[in-house]
């Protein structure tokens, strides 16, 4: 593999991992805020207990979630060095933001709602386990702002001069629509997470007869939390956002194999097998109409198809071409006149003549053999997108019938009498997680062959290293995440089967579970 | 507001505020954290250190991943540069921070005597590497890193992991871990009772006097040997970064022109030292307040004077001195740097006001009896 591949598969391998664990946190944050909440409003300490509880999981899962968030901050620098300095005029602020307005939050807080229990009062710390969610949240907000400007970037320009991208307006990159539609969706499914680990967890304690009473009320507030949050993920899904720039456009196409443009509104393929080769889905199951209303939200527009998408990169590459010559020109001593006009008319279509950069030496001069290679490498691979979208919509839709009716039981106040119910509970486990690795796969591999939408390919885009060093680090990496996860996992299972009694919450009295006493104070 | 050459040098001022941050709150805990299997004897003792830090290490740490955004949003050819120039490092250093939220949270999660000391092993290692590499990394800033751009800005490295590792280096790197060790000693006597804390003096006051020694050395042999860099074209500081268009002569004794320039600037290493020797007279003393103010300040200057040392430049190039990094031409543009100063001038003074508040309500000492009272509570 080359250095451009390894460095992917690095940042693929240290995204997906970190996050496994960052829905959990979001959606387990605001499901601790609202157990607490139940508990100082009521004053049943079983809340209380509940919050501890589903605490000390989220404390180990916390921590996996900062040990991989590390490298994330970092790693820009270290391995997309290129793109550090091409886009981090623009790209750098929400990272910088998301640090001091957020993480510093979330941070300080985390501390105070695990060690504050005794010397705080209710409420205040009631206010720490809120604003500890709304920290969490306000992270995911500023790191997919960072995301969307990457799928479409708005409210920026080359700056010939300083060879780089720089900001022109912070609040078209702040009020990006694929950055708003993206922060609901991530978010929501976040919750969704974080309501099937509390639901499933619940089901096996009531399967197994124990925790009873924790248990149920665990299994309703999470029904109920997930129900709303499964509808916000599906009702507000991302894709509502892919008419917006080529990026999500090409994505679209991909999802549902669109070879070419159809009439509106176009059908969705419910199953198929996309055949790369001849362009053509094979055995495709398609129902009229439902795709171009999910994706346009209308019935008249159009869903652009891959040929169609591909005619349009080549026209875009040609007049790439023009531009990279003028821009060379215009950086050195060879100006000529007219061609700052020029260049201001093709500047847009600079990032598709730096497509051919992978294939042509001289840019400018590339043959028709080489544009063909970069109009072919403009579309990412139909397959991995078609199936990942759709493994993320099944296991979207299971979740939502799982909730609604763990909700119609738990409304009933019977969860524990329907077996059939918990076991499909329990089993769904894994569903938020395959969800959300599946629907990144699609937000990243589906934006492929770009770093940045339109600006930046990806193969610009690396460090200044070897293929050794990458490969280095990347199974160094591999060897450490592996054995954390390992780890984690061990943990977050040995204390679920430990259960709230069997860790010494229910044990102690009402009012003196999980003491942290005043320490002496100067001797 | 301000212009653009303002607000560059506000930007510095800015980065050296978070560096400083970063050292005196995640320095105590990561000095601590080094000490743990020094002067922490049995597991009740090291639970007794863990814990007078649990509460807020972790907020302590976002001041590295913060200074680490910073760079990124305001000096992104710094980010750029550095992070890919020093790479195995960094990423050594990362693997060591890896170890660091699990060693905190997963520790004291089972009674097993074995999981405890590796996870004790696993603290230290991942706070005393990354003090190490960070005082190595500005070590070979001072000296210039073997970098240059092409015509488009791409970056070229020449130089590995080995390079990194020159006596000089180390020697920066020494006194960046050891003064994050006394600085923890520090903590431990404002937390700690008994034993514990006359140990942690004896160390501290010890260290700190190396500290006070390794900043004297480290000074005179920058100015007898090691080459200073100057520009000696003119920067438009409010013109567009033009990285590679000035010129830089680099010659003994360099980086003394500032020093000879405004005398005053004696004041910051001469601060520097008294801050380590008072910290260790106090420690001696048992004035433990005194000891950890005057540790906090003796950090801050060894930030202080580094950064004075090299102004303008942040990050000079051995390889083709004209590259080098300077805060004026490696910036990002004025309006980033517009709407950061905003941003941090909004949320910094929020910051130090919930991070004082936090430690206020976790005030207090702890001890032994302490660890066994609340078992289960605690890391």
């Amino acid at each position: 593999m080359d250095i451009v591949e390894l460095s992917r598969l690095q940042f693929a391998f240290t995204a997906m991992v970190h996050f496994l664990f960052v829905p959990l946190t979001l959606g387990l944050s605001i499901l601790l805020a609202i157990m607490e909440s139940v508990y100082v409003m009521t004053g049943k300490t079983i809340y209380r207990q509940m919050t501890k509880f589903w605490g000390k999981l989220f404390g180990i899962n916390f921590a996996l979630g900062v040990t991989t968030g590390i490298a994330m901050e970092f790693q820009f620098g270290t391995n997309w060095s290129y793109y550090s300095h091409y886009v981090g005029d623009i790209f750098g602020a929400p990272l910088a933001i998301e640090a001091l307005m957020a993480f510093f939050l979330e941070s300080t807080l985390v501390g105070l709602f695990f060690f504050g229990w005794d010397r705080l009062s209710k409420e205040k710390h009631l206010a720490v386990t809120w604003l500890m969610a709304l920290a969490t949240n306000m992270s995911a907000l500023w790191i997919l702002v960072a995301n969307g400007w990457m799928q479409h970037p708005v409210g920026s320009e080359l700056n010939l001069a300083t060879m780089r991208m720089e900001l022109v307006s912070f609040a078209e990159v702040l009020l990006n629509p694929v950055a708003q539609v993206k922060f609901v969706h991530t978010v929501s499914a976040g919750y969704v997470t974080g309501a099937i680990f509390v639901l499933a967890i619940s089901s096996w304690y009531l399967l197994k007869g124990r925790e009873i009473a924790f248990a149920r009320r665990s299994f309703a507030i999470a029904s109920a939390f997930g129900l709303a949050s499964a509808l916000s993920v599906i009702v507000l899904g991302d894709e509502s956002g892919y008419e917006l720039g080529d990026v999500q456009k090409v994505k679209l196409a991909a999802i549902e194999a669109e070879w070419q443009t159809h009439p509106a509104p176009a059908a969705f393929t419910l199953f198929g097998l996309p055949n790369e080769a001849e362009q053509h889905t094979d055995f495709a199951i398609r129902i009229p109409g439902v795709m171009g209303l999910i994706a346009t939200r209308s019935l008249d527009t159009e869903v652009m198809g891959i040929r169609e998408l591909k005619e349009e990169h080549r026209e875009r590459i040609v007049n790439g071409q023009e531009a990279y010559a003028l821009m060379q020109r215009l950086r050195s001593d060879e100006e000529r006149e007219g061609d700052m006009a020029r260049f201001e008319e093709v500047r847009s279509d600079l990032g598709y003549g730096l497509l051919l950069s992978a294939y042509s030496d001289d840019v400018a001069n590339a043959t028709t053999a080489e544009i063909d290679q970069a109009v072919e490498a403009s579309i990412p691979k139909v397959w991995p997108l078609f199936w990942s979208f759709r493994a993320m919509v099944a296991a979207g839709f299971s979740m939502l019938l799982l909730f609604a009716l763990a909700f119609w039981h738990s409304v009933r106040r019977q969860p524990e009498k329907s077996r059939w119910l918990l076991r499909f509970a329990l089993f769904s486990l894994p569903l938020p997680w395959i969800a959300c690795e599946a629907g990144w796969f699609v937000a990243e591999y589906g934006r492929q062959p770009w770093a940045i939408g339109e600006i930046l390919p990806v193969h610009l885009a690396i460090s200044s290293l070897t293929a050794e060093q990458v490969l280095f680090t990347l199974i160094s990496i591999g060897v450490l995440y592996t054995t954390f996860v390992i780890i984690e996992m061990w943990l977050m299972q040995h204390f679920a089967r430990k259960g709230p009694s069997g860790s010494g919450y229910l044990d102690d009295d009402a009012e003196s579970d999980y003491p942290i006493s005043t320490p002496a104070r100067e001797a | 507001m301000m212009d653009y050459e303002t607000l560059r040098f506000v930007w510095w001022v800015l980065i050296g505020v978070l560096l400083v941050g970063f050292a005196v709150t995640d320095g105590f805990d990561m000095g601590v954290a080094a000490l743990l299997n020094v002067v922490g004897r049995g597991d009740e003792e090291r639970r007794v250190m863990i814990n007078s830090m649990a509460p807020h290490w972790d907020g302590n740490q976002v001041w590295l991943v913060t200074a680490g955004g910073a760079l990124f949003a305001a000096w992104p050819p710094v980010y750029a540069t550095a992070f890919n120039g020093f790479y195995l490092a960094l990423m050594l250093t990362l693997f060591a921070l890896f170890l660091r939220p699990l060693a905190f949270d997963y520790r004291s999660k089972l009674e097993n005597p074995t999981w405890r000391r590796r996870w004790d092993w696993g603290l230290t290692i991942g706070s005393a590497v990354p003090a190490l590499i960070f005082g190595v990394a500005f070590g070979n800033l001072l000296q210039g890193v073997p970098f240059q751009f092409d015509d488009y800005l791409r970056l070229e490295y020449q130089g590995g992991l080995l390079g990194l590792l020159n006596p000089f280096a180390l020697l920066a790197g020494l006194l960046s871990l050891l003064m994050f060790v006394t600085h923890g000693a520090a903590w431990l006597q404002l937390k700690t009772e008994g034993e514990l804390r006359s140990r942690s003096a004896a160390i501290g006051s010890l260290t700190a006097l190396i500290c006070a020694a390794l900043f004297v050395l480290g000074g005179v042999w920058l100015l007898l040997g090691v080459d200073g860099y100057q520009v000696t074209s003119v920067i438009d500081t409010q013109g567009y970064n033009d990285t590679t268009g000035k010129i830089v002569a680099v010659s003994a004794g360099g980086w003394m022109t500032n020093y000879s320039r405004f005398p005053l600037l004696w004041l910051l290493p001469v601060l520097g030292v008294l801050g380590f020797v008072l910290c260790a007279l106090t420690m001696k003393l048992g004035r433990h307040a005194l000891a950890f103010t005057s540790s906090a300040v003796a950090m801050a200057m060894v930030v202080v004077t580094t950064g004075v040392t090299m102004f303008p430049f942040v990050m000079p190039s051995s390889l083709n001195p004209n590259h080098s990094l300077t805060m004026w031409d490696a910036t990002a543009s004025e309006l980033t740097l517009k709407i950061m100063f905003v941003v941090v001038c909004i949320f910094v003074p929020l910051v130090l006001l919930y991070t004082a508040w936090s430690y206020w309500v976790m005030r207090g000492r702890l001890n032994e009896q302490f660890i066994r009272d609340n078992d289960k509570a605690l890391y």
